[in-house]
């Protein structure tokens, strides 16, 4: 039984120019398409990645799971409850606190002028719980110490400020924890005691990840299932395992490929051709075509359905 | 609790504001200046030698007293001189300062509330919220402040009863400099405003539900107060200065509770009958205390500002 189902998601922003503008210019109005009829399930503990370029929609189907941006189409079900659907404000409450997210920028993410006390119980305050000892508590479980509680942001390093970004995420005993890129902004060294951190938490309280990032290598640490996202759609989805050892799409193998690896530093890599398409003109067919080694006539007019490779789902017309 | 308070003037003592503030002695001697000038202004009615406005304290045989000089007729001496009524200047100037810093106060405070109330909301809700809010402040921009505040001030006496004026020009001078001037909070608080709503930390506390009223009071407000703070020290500079035109074209505050503006009025027309200190005094009081205000603001912006350091 899957704890998140995401349905046929999609999402636009209208990115028209102000009326008086469109009048005089005779412009239609303009759509971005960010995310475009994306579906994926996360069982419950499981941990899902999405991984895509920037631009590529991940980070908006993030808000939308955690209810900070409507979608246009399709739907979003997290334990059973819709978080747009307004006629149950009890269920509403509840969702609220079983959904948390973790941010990019740690820097940005925690009230530069509250105390990490403050910071750490705001959803429960929200909700109007006990919080008595909580902060403290909270601080030891991710690792930093008690009276850190009574300290501001500025005081702590950025590894730090991210552990206590989880300590908040933590403190209103969340199901599912959204985590948009949460160590992008961090050195490489931090990045793993924050990953570890995070991985011995699952284990622990039984939490489901959504797992944003751009980064193959921590998406394959930490992730069960891998969707990989090009301009707003699913193009494969396998379990980690799996992707890694036969990628399908030519847009995986592409990636995969460019990843650098340890083991070859200074090898030389074919680089990647083109750009990814403007999201605002749409090509009609696969998305990749322009850039795609195998591409046929049929994928610049024909749009690729989701087909089942194994345990791998892939949308190309060529792939096998 | 003594060790924590203690603690904190310690800390507030060594940090980096205070390090700043001393080193600059135009800093230091602006703050010195408006420290004793409100100070004087809170214990007028301790300091002052006579009470101006108390008839019978009065003796008109003391009119136009120089000075420093006994009066030929009393004996009585003034260090500031008198004016026709035989009001000691120093006295008057004492209460008139009180009257000039409670308008200017007052009026910024007014206009604090409002611009930053407005600022906020523009700012975080956007869309026609904004549009409104800000259409209003570019039209009133357009108008010079003096003027906005005149045709308030005009429109505020017309609607109140006959009886009741002279009680209400001090409140409808604090209103009308106080409408005047919000536009410029406004501006700021909303700019800073739009930044600090697209940081993580406000998604981080819509996303647990927290209403936009709790979310612009507790997490924005906070992080936009510091360039407010600057503004209002200009503009109560501004405001005392706007209290006086006002008072010296005859339309502020009237001559019962007479304000520095006030004062000048009245000692203008004395100057080329050759009692200059009735005009002087007030003057230079006025002076003295914008002057230093606005020079402790411009202090304030330098030191507040990051990149200037």
């Amino acid at each position: 039984m899957s704890y998140v189902t995401v349905k046929d998601l999609s999402r636009r922003f209208d990115v028209s120019k102000p009326w008086l503008n469109r009048v005089i210019e005779r412009r239609k109005k303009a759509f971005l398409t960010a995310v475009d009829d994306v579906s994926f399930e996360i069982p419950e503990k499981g941990v899902y990645g999405l991984v895509g370029e920037s631009g590529s929609g991940k980070s908006t189907i993030g808000r939308m799971l955690v209810g900070l941006l409507p979608p246009s189409e399709g739907s979003v079900q997290i334990g059973g409850i819709d978080p747009f659907d307004q006629h149950d404000p009890d269920a509403q409450a509840h969702l609220r606190s079983d959904v948390q997210m973790i941010f990019q920028d740690p820097y940005a993410s925690l009230n530069p002028r509250w105390r990490v006390r403050d910071i750490i119980v705001e959803p429960v305050v929200a909700r109007g719980g006990e919080t008595r000892g909580l902060a403290e508590q909270l601080l030891e479980q991710v690792g930093l110490s008690a009276e850190d509680a009574a300290k501001f942001p500025h005081e702590f390093s950025g590894g730090q400020r991210q552990r206590i970004c989880i300590a908040r995420a933590l403190s209103s005993r969340p199901k599912l924890i959204v985590c948009d890129e949460p160590t992008s902004a961090l050195d490489v060294s931090v990045q793993a005691q924050v990953l570890n951190l995070m991985s011995d938490l699952r284990e622990e309280l039984g939490l489901t990840y959504l797992f944003i990032s751009h980064d193959l290598t921590v998406v394959r640490h930490m992730c069960d299932r891998i969707g990989v996202l090009y301009l707003g759609r699913i193009v494969e989805e396998a379990d980690s395992e799996q992707l890694f050892a036969a990628p399908k799409h030519p847009y995986t193998q592409m990636l995969l490929e460019v990843a650098p690896r340890i083991d070859e530093i200074g090898r030389e890599v074919p680089e990647p051709v083109g750009e990814i398409p403007d999201p605002i003109n749409r090509p009609p067919g696969c998305a990749y075509a322009q850039r795609c080694p195998i591409a046929q006539p049929i994928c610049s007019s024909q749009r690729p359905e989701f087909r089942k490779l194994g345990g791998t789902s892939v949308a190309c017309h060529f792939a096998d | 609790m003594s060790t924590s308070i203690g603690l904190r003037l310690r800390n507030a003592l060594d940090s980096d504001f205070a390090y700043l503030f001393l080193r600059s002695p135009v800093a230091v001697l602006s703050a010195f200046v408006v420290i004793v000038l409100v100070l004087a202004a809170i214990f007028a009615p301790l300091i002052s030698p006579q009470d101006p406005f108390n008839p019978i304290e009065l003796n008109l045989m003391n009119g136009f007293t120089p000075p420093g000089t006994p009066n030929a007729f009393t004996g009585e001496s003034f260090w500031l001189g008198t004016d026709d009524q035989g009001r000691d200047v120093f006295s008057t100037i004492l209460h008139g300062m009180r009257i000039s810093l409670f308008v200017g106060v007052s009026a910024v405070s007014f206009a604090l509330l409002l611009g930053v109330t407005l600022g906020l909301l523009a700012g975080y809700v956007g869309g026609w919220t904004d549009t409104i809010i800000m259409r209003v402040a570019d039209v009133q921009l357009t108008f010079p402040a003096i003027l906005v505040a005149m045709l308030i001030f005009g429109i505020a006496k017309g609607i109140t009863p006959v009886e009741y004026r002279d009680q209400m020009a001090i409140w409808v001078l604090i209103l009308a400099i106080g409408l005047s001037d919000w536009v410029q909070f406004a501006r700021v608080v909303r700019g800073a405003t739009l930044v600090e709503k697209g940081r993580e930390y406000v998604q981080a506390a819509q996303l647990i539900g927290r209403r936009p009223g709790a979310i612009m009071l507790r997490h924005i407000l906070p992080n936009v107060l510091s360039p407010v703070l600057v503004i209002a020290t200009i503009s109560l500079a501004l405001a005392i200065i706007a209290e006086a035109t006002l008072s010296f074209l005859g339309v502020g505050a009237p001559p019962t509770q007479p304000s520095l503006g006030t004062l000048i009025r009245i000692g203008q027309g004395f100057l080329f009958s050759g009692e200059w200190w009735i005009l002087l005094f007030p003057s230079l009081t006025l002076l003295a205390l914008a002057l230093s205000v606005n020079l402790l603001g411009d202090w304030l912006r330098d030191a507040l500002n990051p990149r200037l350091k």
